[in-house]
Parts: C-alpha cells; sequence; structure tokens
C-alpha cells in the first residue's frame, strides 16, 4: 500500500522549493517577458472566425428540433421553409398528448419501464463499478492488470460487435422480455469503471490508512471515506449511463409491449407521416431536450471527473 | 501491512496463493462487476469468433464449417466489400477530422471566461448526447421543396428542382459524414476540455521565456505534450465511434441504402444477424469488426504516445 504517495491528481510537477523563491522567480519571469507575447490579434480573429462558422453548424439543426417543435402544421410544410417560428404555438405538445392518451398500452406504463430501466441501470452500475474501481485503484492484487487492461480493450470496440452472443446468453440466462435484459449487461459498461477507477486514483492514500489503522475494514472505508469523496465521478457515471440507456427502444430483448421503453413509443409517435408531423417534431424535441438538461446540471462535476479520463502508460 | 511483512528479516518466499488468499477482500470487491463483465463482454467476444467458423441459425445446433464464412465474406460478397470499403471511408475521414476538431474546440473553447466556456461545451456537446437528435436531419434532407437545403439552394438559384439527397448515390457518403462529424463531439471532447484546464499556467510563462513565441509553438510543444493521457483516451473514443457508424445511416440512408451506398459493416452486420438469421455468417463479420477496431486503435496508441518526444 505504500507506493506511491505522490499528488497524482495535480499533473503539475510539485515544486518543493520555499515558496518565496518561488514567488520571486515569478516575479521577474514576468518582468523580463513581454506580457500576452503569445496571443496576436489576427490570431483571435481567425480562430473566432471559425469557431463561428462551426458553431453556427453545429448549433442550427438543434434549433430547428426547438424551432419546429413550436410550429404550427402549416408552418412545418411551408415553402419557402423557415428556420424560425412565426406563430409559435403549443398545439404540438397538446396533440402528442392525445396520441399519448390513444395508445394500446397507457402511455404511463411506457414513463414507468423507461424509469425502472434507467434508474436500475444507472444504480447498479454506479454501485458495482465503484466496488470494483476501488480495489483495481488502491489495492495491490495479482491479476489486477490483466483485468483492468481487459476493461480498456473492451472500450476499442463497440457493442455492436457482440450483440449476437449477448442476445443468445441472454436467453439462456433466461431474462429475456425482462427488465433484466437491458438492466444487467448495462452494469458492467466498460468506460464507467475506467473513469472511476481513474478519478479514484487521485484520491491520497493516507485517506485510507488512517481509517486502516483506526480498525476500519475495506467495506467501511468503501463506504465511508471512498465513496463520498468520489462524487463528481458517481453523477458522471450516472450521467453517461442514462445517456446509453434514455436511447434504447428494448429492441430485441423487450418484446412485450407492456415492457417497452418510452423511447420506443416515441419513436412509434414520429413514424406516424403528415398527419402525425406536429407531435412527432414534439416527440423529437422531448427526446433531445432531457439529456440536455442532466448534462447541464452535472456538467461540472463531469468535467471534474474528465481531467483524470487520460491514459497512462 | 505490507510493509510489515516486508520488513522482517525471515520474510515468507514469495508465493501466489498466499498472495490471492491475503487479497480476498479486493477480489470479493472487484466479483460483481467482473463476473457481469466476463458475462456479457469477455464471453460474447470468444463466441463470436467460435460461431465465425460455424453455420448456425439459431434452430439447430452449431455446425462447425471452417473458414467457409471467411472465404464467403472476402471474395464472394460484393455487399460486405462496399460496405467495408465505406465503414473505413467513414473511419479515415471521421475519425482524424472529428479527433481534430475535438481538439481544436477545445482548445480554443478553453480561452474564454468559465460561464462562456460552460455555454460553448453545451453547444457542442449537444448533438451527441441527445439521443436521436439526428432526426432534425431528414427534415433537412428531405428530397422534396420542403426540404431545408433543397429550400435554400433553390431560393438562392443554385438548382433548379429539389435534389432526392438520400436516394442519389453519390450524396449519401458525403451527407453521412457531415451528420457523423456533426454528432461526434462526445465524450473525447469532454476529455480534452477538461485536460486543458488541467494545464499548468506557469508551464506557459516558462515556455514564452525559453523563445516560444506564438500559440501554435505553445500548442505544439507545452499543451500537446502534457495533455497527453487526455489525447490517447480521446483518440479510442473517436476511432471507436468511427467504425461503427450504423444508426444514422439507417435512419437517413435506409437499410438497404439505394445500391447499397450508405452499407457499413455494422448495418450488413445487422442485416444478416436479425433479418436473415445467418449467425455464423453475422458472427464472421462481427469478428472482423472487432479485430478493426482492436486493431486500429492499438496502432494509434503507439502514434501518439510519440507526441512531444
Amino acid at each position: 500500500m505504500a507506493k506511491t504517495q505522490t499528488v497524482k491528481g495535480t499533473h503539475a510537477p510539485v515544486d518543493t522549493r520555499p515558496e518565496k523563491i518561488i514567488k520571486l522567480e515569478k516575479k521577474m519571469k514576468r518582468k523580463s517577458g513581454k506580457k500576452k507575447l503569445n496571443r496576436s490579434m489576427a490570431g483571435n480573429a481567425v480562430l473566432f472566425i471559425l469557431m463561428g462558422i462551426c458553431g453556427v453548424f453545429m448549433v442550427l439543426p438543434l434549433v430547428m428540433i426547438v424551432n419546429n417543435a413550436l410550429k404550427p402544421l402549416d408552418e412545418i410544410y411551408q415553402f419557402p421553409p423557415r428556420i424560425f417560428v412565426r406563430n409559435p404555438t403549443l398545439t404540438n405538445f397538446s396533440d402528442l398528448f392525445m396520441l399519448m392518451n390513444e395508445s394500446w398500452v397507457p402511455f404511463s406504463r411506457y414513463i414507468l419501464n423507461t424509469v425502472i430501466i434507467t434508474l436500475g441501470g444507472m444504480l447498479g452500475h454506479v454501485i458495482i463499478a465503484s466496488l470494483a474501481a476501488y480495489p483495481l485503484a488502491k489495492h495491490k492484487f495479482p491479476g489486477k492488470n490483466i483485468l483492468f487492461s481487459m476493461v480498456v480493450l473492451s472500450m476499442m470496440f463497440s457493442w455492436t460487435v457482440t450483440q449476437i452472443p449477448q442476445y443468445l446468453i441472454i436467453s439462456w440466462l433466461g431474462i429475456n422480455n425482462t427488465y433484466g435484459a437491458l438492466i444487467l449487461p448495462a452494469w458492467a459498461f466498460g468506460m464507467g469503471l475506467y473513469l472511476m477507477k481513474q478519478f479514484m486514483e487521485q484520491l491520497p492514500d493516507s485517506l485510507m490508512e488512517s481509517a486502516r489503522l483506526q480498525g476500519a475494514n475495506e467495506w467501511q472505508i468503501f463506504w465511508q471515506i471512498v465513496m463520498p469523496n468520489v462524487r463528481p465521478a458517481w453523477l458522471t457515471l450516472a450521467i453517461f449511463q442514462f445517456q446509453q440507456m434514455w436511447g434504447n427502444t428494448g429492441g430485441m430483448f423487450l418484446r412485450s409491449e407492456e415492457l417497452k421503453p418510452l423511447q420506443y413509443s416515441l419513436q412509434q409517435i414520429t413514424s406516424g407521416g403528415v398527419s402525425r408531423a406536429g407531435a412527432g417534431a414534439a416527440v423529437t424535441f422531448i427526446i433531445a431536450a432531457i439529456p440536455i438538461i442532466f448534462f447541464l446540471i452535472c456538467q461540472s462535476s463531469i468535467l471534474e471527473t474528465m481531467t483524470t479520463s487520460g491514459m497512462k502508460d | 501491512m505490507s510493509q510489515l511483512s516486508k520488513a522482517l528479516p525471515k520474510a515468507k518466499p514469495y508465493s501466489l496463493r498466499s498472495e490471492i488468499w491475503k487479497s480476498r477482500s479486493s477480489y470479493l470487491l472487484i466479483a460483481p462487476y467482473f463476473i457481469l463483465f466476463f458475462l456479457f463482454t469477455v464471453l460474447p467476444v470468444l463466441m463470436s469468433i467460435y460461431l465465425s467458423f460455424t453455420y448456425f441459425n439459431m434452430l439447430e445446433m452449431p455446425r462447425f464449417v471452417g473458414w467457409q464464412n471467411y472465404v464467403k465474406l472476402l471474395l464472394e460478397d460484393d455487399i460486405f466489400v462496399i460496405s467495408l470499403r465505406n465503414t473505413l471511408l467513414f473511419a479515415v475521414v471521421t475519425g482524424p477530422v472529428s479527433y481534430m476538431l475535438c481538439l481544436l474546440f477545445a482548445w480554443i473553447i478553453n480561452e474564454f471566461q468559465p460561464k462562456v466556456r460552460a455555454l460553448l461545451t453545451l453547444v457542442f456537446y449537444a448533438p451527441s448526447i441527445c439521443g436521436n437528435a439526428y432526426m432534425v436531419w431528414n427534415l433537412i434532407l428531405t428530397g422534396d421543396r420542403y426540404g431545408y437545403l433543397n429550400g435554400l439552394l433553390l431560393r438562392l438559384k443554385f438548382i433548379n428542382e429539389p435534389i432526392l439527397w438520400m436516394q442519389t448515390e453519390k450524396f449519401v457518403m458525403p451527407v453521412l459524414i457531415v451528420v457523423q462529424l456533426w454528432l461526434s463531439l462526445g465524450t473525447g471532447f469532454l476529455s480534452f476540455i477538461a485536460g486543458l484546464q488541467t494545464v499548468d499556467k506557469g508551464m506557459y510563462e516558462a515556455a514564452a521565456i525559453d523563445g516560444v513565441r506564438n500559440r501554435w509553438q505553445e500548442l505544439w510543444f507545452v499543451t500537446l505534450p502534457a495533455m497527453k493521457p487526455q489525447l490517447l483516451f480521446g483518440a479510442v473514443m473517436q476511432i471507436t465511434q468511427s467504425f461503427a457508424v450504423a444508426d444514422i445511416s439507417i435512419y437517413l440512408a435506409g437499410n438497404p441504402s439505394v445500391n447499397y451506398a450508405g452499407a457499413t459493416v455494422v448495418t450488413h452486420l445487422l442485416d444478416y444477424g436479425s433479418t436473415r438469421l445467418d449467425m455464423g455468417y453475422a458472427s464472421a463479420i462481427a469478428t472482423i469488426l472487432f479485430l478493426l477496431m482492436v486493431g486500429t486503435n492499438k496502432l494509434v496508441q503507439k502514434i501518439l504516445r510519440r507526441v512531444g518526444e
């Protein structure tokens, strides 16, 4: 356990000289070198123009989503098409609710399914990935490096590669057409474990050492010391898991109509053609808005976690 | 604890079994995750490799057929050749370009005030998170005059009649590449933004004294070497993503697309796996895709580790 005690999280080299000298040196540097030497006006202009063009390209489709959701039907089919709405209305949303009430399975059921699948996936993943990340980050045991490099390897291919065997395994386990068919594989999401382990590595070992001296066992250390200190990381894992689960329509794993998630029924509505174009626009808005809202709330935690996301040798 | 045992003069000879027994609490903690990981990731990869050498239709037991699937795939299946070419095109174009864009945008965003920075991060990251937001591209690319793109081009008199974008072979891939780039600023992008903020400001001051004169030199000599771990992570994210393009192709161009112009390895795999139920053949496609993704990732890792050395 007494390996590297240095502060791994801060990537800056640690300066051990007395503070006075460092300050003095910085002062001298500031006087000798011309300030803002490396920021030319022309460079700024080029970069900001480039940024502006790309920014418009990135945002425009999102702006269209919002405006389309607010357009009355005659504006959706208008020539020439306009991006911005003239007479904003909420009829698309009320149409959507009408359609929801007409659906064969009560709409609340789809919402409930999505809540169960998403929450189940998020909670389980955060807990078991953190449980596994703690020993990988802070203990020394045979096989540790091999296990972790397998997880890193798993980030190098997408899940489509393993789809067919995964389907077979889920059938063998007898969890096909249950919530478990979506939830259990999600718990073993590779990137979550990776990010959590990298984040835990920067916790100072002294924190755990002192708890150990006071007689705490590993289980207690995990729940009382480690977990409260990695809050940004578990928020990040939860959000990434949410993004994965949110787009899931149940596909081949959920066949019963009353188990299908919200995403499935929303997509059914959008494929309804001209008569449902308005409700479809509202659906696209809802599908896009919810992950953005979640990200907005957790942005600083996510960025804090991503600072440790780098791959070391 | 381990310190004490090492300090004893008569330390026990190293034995793997006692090491494992000593670490039993560690194994207990990692067990739940790794049981599922083996079940849903490791085992499927192995099964996929095994099944690729069999004929398997889900009804009978798999029957061993040797290299037959691969021979058919590489020599007889013209559509696979098209889909492989398209996938490689995605990988070669969107992979590096999206990687550069991630880096460039992250780098520029980093120059702004924290509040503006948060807003810009959201704007650029949003397309990749909002699930099926690429649906909106359908409105832009609609083949009649109500499509935004056609509407714009008609009004500017560039074209005289609307273009059926996704039904015209030569437009399919360029359009898909643009859409893919639009939604490719994902996890790697966030990693870069976070990485840039950890670069020590003092290093820039020191570099200025050492003769680094403009921001480009600063980027190359100071910033990139300092954020190398993030560069490696971002590369993995962008490469894996660029090889797996399928959803946007199926949604915008259809599966099968016109003359298979938008076919990718993954759409081909889905075709055999879920429509034709030829699982042995589909597994062969999956295995090739697996080797392509992992191989490219490993290669790029090797190259990137040399940055700034």
